[in-house]
């Protein structure tokens, strides 16, 4: 009993702890390629770039692509007339812990065909970027931004990629890697500091202090003129 | 810089001079101001601010009184309850998913119990199935209510925020007869929900649904023909349905827009198909069919729950599975079988096997999807929310831009986010 009670308090100082049952495996067994058009079409064009099909829960389908052509591959399903995913749901990633990849995770929905699609790319802890997919759904702004303040994934290309929930200045790294304490990396103390601390400029995106930097140096001169003609 | 001088200004209200008489409103040069034509500036909009529905911040730079670029900044509610749900245990999530939207908090309780019983294949019984329906068509009704009066007021008609929340005082009611607290209801388990409908509940719905058309009525009668209203509204943060698409937008936001797209009807959970309604659908994605499409939405949903209502079965509310649902009290207290598997529930929790669903329910602000990953043990690996208002609320710089100022409270509104589950 005091142990479990104890076990409710595990993570605070080292992060979660992997569940009891712990299974390695972070992948199903590989599925029929033919149960799914879109599936079957991708490993026609893209070949190898396909490295794994899964259906999970029954009926969703998940596709792991190679990283390196994972926005062609996006692009190429939101624009193919057979399979236009035209709706990106969500941009996440999942950590499983103990030094295995990231995967980031795209929830693909196509309303003409009513058809759902989760694509997947593995990447490791050492090589955590991935490429913007912001020009191909303008959505995936807030989301990859969202995936880069929550795990670290750079995500090469996007347009504005700042800190989103997270404070711009947050220093204690990615909070939902699962290496990160619950109560964050610094003590109480540190934090309150660091919160004392923190600069009003922190509270605005850069190209907001460049408006204000134009509107003071626009102030400057007007004073100078009016000094000037008094 | 170029200037322009202002020759004379001239009071308008005459001055009253000593002895108590109106003197002649005097006329005096102003001197010179400055030509701000083409000039920028900053305006701060938030986290405290009645008009942006919680602690989001706008910054909006401005050329004059036109949007020129709006940047939101969110994070200021931000609980980390994504990374809580990774210490608890499967049930021990359901009070962290109403605190997300807590103005339809059964819709999020609901979802999440959906994903998870997903992932352990686990089919509800009948009767709590419709009970299900029921609770979440009756808090899309809660959710809309807030934001037709929220919306009214923030353009200046306080009578419908009143008659408004009138209604959602009713529903408070429902809520904490069936669960106990008007707003963090945790009703949901997984398997099944918290307890059975309470008696007299059903007659209290229906006297609910009897009469909430009226005030639909009022309320329209105040707004749809406004002149102040339509002005205020249309062509206002109009979006064309490819763009709404590709920015993400889903529920009403969407539909305004001319897109047909209701997971109700697109991907039918719990007998949705069965059920006859009709999704409306608008044609210019400005606000002003965000409204209209909003109101046609509730009274669909009183059509979903008088059907939900009249074919509500008996039978019990929870699955027949020792896996998942805690043996009747009385028997935990005189069955030594039962209370070891009650034990056991509570001390070691239930566990979901290897693997990860996605579902996704039509909350009331849109798609929202719930993501579980498991790996077998009494924990999630990754719960994830894709809250519709965070995809939502990321679309305003594009729809605000080049409109006025005061637009952009209007737009906001128009967007019926919630920054509990924006921020997380």
């Amino acid at each position: 009993m005091g142990k479990d009670f104890e076990g409710a308090l595990e993570g605070l100082e080292s992060g979660p702890a992997p569940s009891d049952a712990g299974a390695e495996a972070t992948r199903g067994a590989e599925a029929d390629p033919s149960s799914h058009p879109s599936v079957a079409a991708l490993r026609e064009v893209f070949g190898g770039a396909i490295l794994h099909h899964e259906v999970q829960a029954g009926d969703e389908h998940v596709v792991f692509v190679a990283p390196d052509r994972c926005k062609e591959i996006l692009r190429w399903l939101r624009d193919a007339p057979d399979h236009r995913y035209d709706l990106l749901l969500d941009v996440t990633a999942v950590d499983f812990g103990g030094g295995r990849p990231l995967q980031l995770v795209y929830q693909l929905r196509s309303i003409p065909h009513k058809r759902n699609l989760r694509v997947k790319v593995e990447l490791p802890l050492d090589a955590l970027e991935a490429d913007s997919v912001v020009d191909v759904w303008p959505a995936a702004n807030w989301l990859e931004r969202e995936t880069y303040d929550m795990f670290g994934i750079r995500f090469r290309g996007h347009p504005d990629l700042r800190r989103i929930l997270m404070p711009e200045n947050y220093a204690e790294g990615y909070p939902l890697r699962k290496d990160f304490p619950l109560r964050g990396r610094f003590s109480r103390a540190e934090q309150t500091r660091r919160a004392l601390m923190l600069d009003m400029e922190s509270d605005y995106a850069p190209h907001e202090l460049a408006v204000a930097k134009r509107v003071a140096e626009r102030e400057a001169a007007a004073s100078n003129t009016q000094a000037g003609g008094a | 810089m170029a200037t322009k001088t202002v020759e004379y200004l001239v009071r308008r209200n005459p001055e009253m001079g000593l002895d108590g008489r109106p003197v002649p409103a005097p006329i005096f040069p102003a001197g010179v101001e400055p030509e701000l034509e083409g000039e920028h500036m900053l305006i701060n909009i938030g986290p405290q601010h009645p008009a942006t529905h919680g602690v989001l911040r706008l910054v909006v730079e401005l050329d004059g009184e036109t949007v020129v670029r709006c940047t939101p900044h969110i994070g200021y509610l931000h609980s980390g309850f994504e990374k809580l749900g990774e210490y608890r245990g499967w049930n021990q999530i359901v009070p962290l998913t109403d605190r997300m939207d807590y103005l339809a908090p059964l819709i999020y309780n609901c979802a999440y119990a959906m994903a998870v019983e997903k992932l352990m294949g686990i089919e509800v019984t009948e009767r709590c199935k419709v009970v299900r329906v029921i609770l979440m068509e009756l808090d899309r009704i809660f959710g809309h209510l807030l934001w037709l009066g929220t919306t009214a007021m923030d353009i200046g008609a306080t009578t419908v925020f009143l008659y408004a929340f009138q209604e959602r005082e009713r529903i408070y009611k429902l809520h904490e007869n069936y669960t106990g607290a008007r707003i963090t209801t945790s009703a949901t388990r997984i398997g099944g929900m918290m307890a059975d409908l309470p008696v007299g509940w059903t007659e209290q719905l229906q006297d609910f649904i009897n009469t909430l058309p009226r005030t639909l009525d009022e309320i329209e009668t105040l707004l749809t023909n406004n002149q102040i209203w339509i002005s205020r509204l249309q062509n206002v943060g109009a979006i064309g349905p490819e763009e709404a698409v590709a920015y993400g937008l889903t529920g009403p936001n969407l539909r305004a827009s001319g897109v047909p797209y209701d997971v109700r009807k697109d991907r039918p959970y719990y007998d949705y198909e069965t059920y006859d309604f009709d999704v409306p659908v608008g044609e210019h994605g400005d606000c002003y069919d965000r409204y209209l499409v909003r109101m046609e939405e509730m009274r669909q949903s009183l059509r979903i729950l008088q059907q939900a209502l009249d074919r509500l079965p008996d039978g019990p509310i929870n699955v027949d599975d020792p896996r998942v649902i805690l043996p009747p009290k009385t028997d935990a207290m005189s069955d030594m079988e039962s209370m070891i598997h009650h034990f056991k529930l509570v001390m070691e929790g239930i566990k979901a096997p290897v693997g990860e669903s996605w579902f996704s329910v039509e909350a009331s602000k849109g798609e929202l999807g719930m993501y579980v990953v498991s790996d077998g043990g009494s924990k999630p690996v990754r719960w994830r929310v894709r809250g519709p208002s965070f995809v939502n609320i990321s679309a305003l710089p594009k729809l605000v831009e080049g409109h006025l100022l005061t637009d952009v409270i209007t737009i906001n509104a128009s967007l019926d986010i919630v920054l509990g589950e924006i921020d997380r």
